[in-house]
């Protein structure tokens, strides 16, 4: 049984055994939950499937908040996905399936929390994205959400996934992690290239606070999924390159939840401080739910 | 912590304290409510009656008490539903010192006359807290299968259903009661290990002294 305290003992019994990390995660998963493994690929089969329907009802250009605050803007992404932007059509299209997906959340539709609600868009602007390019096989990016949720289940022992607690870099930093990890192994990256490319996707979004106007999942989180997908991306690259992190993923995670303790409350995730506390910031929260507070 | 916990759940955004957890509280209360809610009555306190318009929160109990689900896709126009499907809602903003921040108080009426009132909070990753059943103090979070066993405050009265339930093989994990007054109406707030079958909830309901007996399946 595997513990996901450790991204070495992750990786480490990986390299032993000679398999992709998430054959090791599914083998162990199927045995903790005393469930056949054929049931729990089907399960994660299933979450593809909901990433896939929230990046087509996010890209509707007519989709709103409840707020009214945000929506439509991943139609515009995708729109200008077309000319292929300056970083290539393939990375516009999948910061706009992020955006879609974050979208798609804030009008109330149906995600997959990965690992949170408020970081939903990057697993699907990334696995989703090289699934729908035709970079992997469909059963390869249900494979990668296992060494994903691997990698998340390390994250939340060793330090936190919530915002409250760790601020955005615990919630769309995880999950940028996360995706890296899972992209590297879908480009056959090693195992101990997914923990370097946890790690670089960590310490590039240490220190991010979570101050989201009105207190509601909307600004800035959309776009924060979008520069998760980045994130992942540009980790995983430099990981499948070779790069490696001089800091090794665990201490990575530790530093994560050390920053996070020493945040103030008022960046943790209560709209007192940040961008919620900005004149154009108050003045939305205003504007939905009126003067008095 | 499963795999699951991190890639999931599937759910209705846009946060799982605003929708998930108020989802939950809502079919709750319709399960004490035991049959098709036509009345609802739902006062909002703290950050919910301060938000609820922009988290959609006011939705998603209206659509826990018509008995969907946290990932079901009606959930974003569930006011729209209840209308047209006879159930009347009031929505108001209420104090309650001393409350989680995120606390809701509702009152249900059901279709052949039946009432009930509870008070929970909704505390964080589509956790909730139980604090009130019909006036009478509870506390549950539902993260264990809880039984919720209605009857009259007298003698013998748990000894029945603690002996049938050791009987049955099932373990109690937490047990309290809560009554309001002496020989009045009192409830049992029972938190078990294991599963629950049917079986066992019918012939729990058949014991002499139960009025009621429901089952909070955990998350």
């Amino acid at each position: 049984m595997l513990e996901y305290r450790s991204i070495s003992e992750l990786c480490g019994r990986a390299e032993e055994e000679n398999r992709r990390i998430s054959e090791l995660v599914l083998a162990d998963q199927a045995a903790q939950l005393e469930l056949p493994a054929e049931e729990l690929f089907r399960r994660m089969e299933r979450r593809i499937e909901v990433m896939e329907s929230a990046v087509a009802a996010g890209l509707d250009p007519e989709l709103r908040s409840a707020s009214g605050l945000t929506g439509g803007d991943a139609a515009k992404m995708w729109a200008y996905a077309a000319g292929g932007g300056v970083c290539g059509g393939t990375v516009c299209r999948a910061i706009a399936r992020a955006i879609a997906v974050s979208e798609n959340n804030a009008a109330m539709g149906r995600v997959v929390a990965a690992p949170t609600a408020g970081s939903c868009g990057i697993l699907p602007g990334t696995v989703v994205s090289l699934l729908s390019e035709g970079r992997c096989s469909r059963e390869a990016a249900v494979m990668s959400l296992f060494t994903a949720g691997a990698f998340g289940m390390v994250i939340a022992a060793r330090a936190t996934i919530a915002g409250a607690e760790g601020g955005c870099q615990a919630e769309c930093g995880s999950a940028a992690a996360m995706a890296a990890a899972a992209v590297v192994e879908l480009m056959g990256g090693s195992p101990g290239q997914c923990a370097d490319a946890c790690a670089m996707a960590i310490k590039n979004q240490l220190g991010l606070v979570c101050d989201p106007v009105a207190g509601l999942v909307e600004i800035p989180c959309i776009k924060r999924n979008a520069a998760g997908v980045t994130t992942a991306f540009c980790a995983a690259e430099m990981a499948l390159a070779g790069i490696r992190s001089k800091i090794p993923a665990d201490e990575c995670i530790d530093a994560m939840r050390a920053v996070g303790e020493s945040m103030p409350s008022a960046l943790r995730e209560t709209a007192r401080g940040g961008l919620a506390a900005t004149p154009t910031g108050e003045r939305l929260r205003e504007q939905v739910f009126g003067v008095s507070k | 912590m499963n795999v699951f916990d991190i890639i999931g759940p599937v759910m209705i955004g846009p946060s799982s304290s605003h929708t998930a957890g108020a989802v939950r509280l809502g079919r709750i209360a319709l399960k004490l409510l035991g049959e098709r809610a036509v009345r609802a009555e739902i006062g909002l306190s703290g950050s919910f009656a301060e938000t609820y318009r922009g988290h959609g929160t006011d939705k998603a109990l209206v659509a826990g008490i018509m008995g969907l689900h946290s990932d079901d896709d009606r959930i974003r126009r569930s006011l729209e539903l209840a209308e047209e499907t006879g159930l009347s809602v009031t929505i108001s903003e209420t104090q309650i010192p001393g409350a989680h921040p995120n606390t809701a108080r509702i009152a249900l009426t059901g279709a052949s006359g039946a009432r009930m009132e509870l008070q929970g909070s909704s505390v964080g990753g589509g956790n909730v807290l139980i604090t009130s059943i019909n006036g009478m103090a509870v506390s549950f979070t539902g993260q264990y299968n809880t039984i919720l066993v209605r009857h009259l405050d007298k003698p013998g009265a748990i000894a029945a259903v603690t002996q049938f339930m050791a009987g049955s093989g099932v373990n109690i994990g937490n047990f309290r009661l809560s009554r309001e007054r002496r020989g009045g109406e009192a409830l049992m707030t029972i938190e078990v290990d294991g599963d629950v079958s049917d079986s066992l909830m019918s012939a729990l309901r058949g014991l002499p002294p139960v009025q009621q007996a429901v089952l909070i399946r955990a998350m």
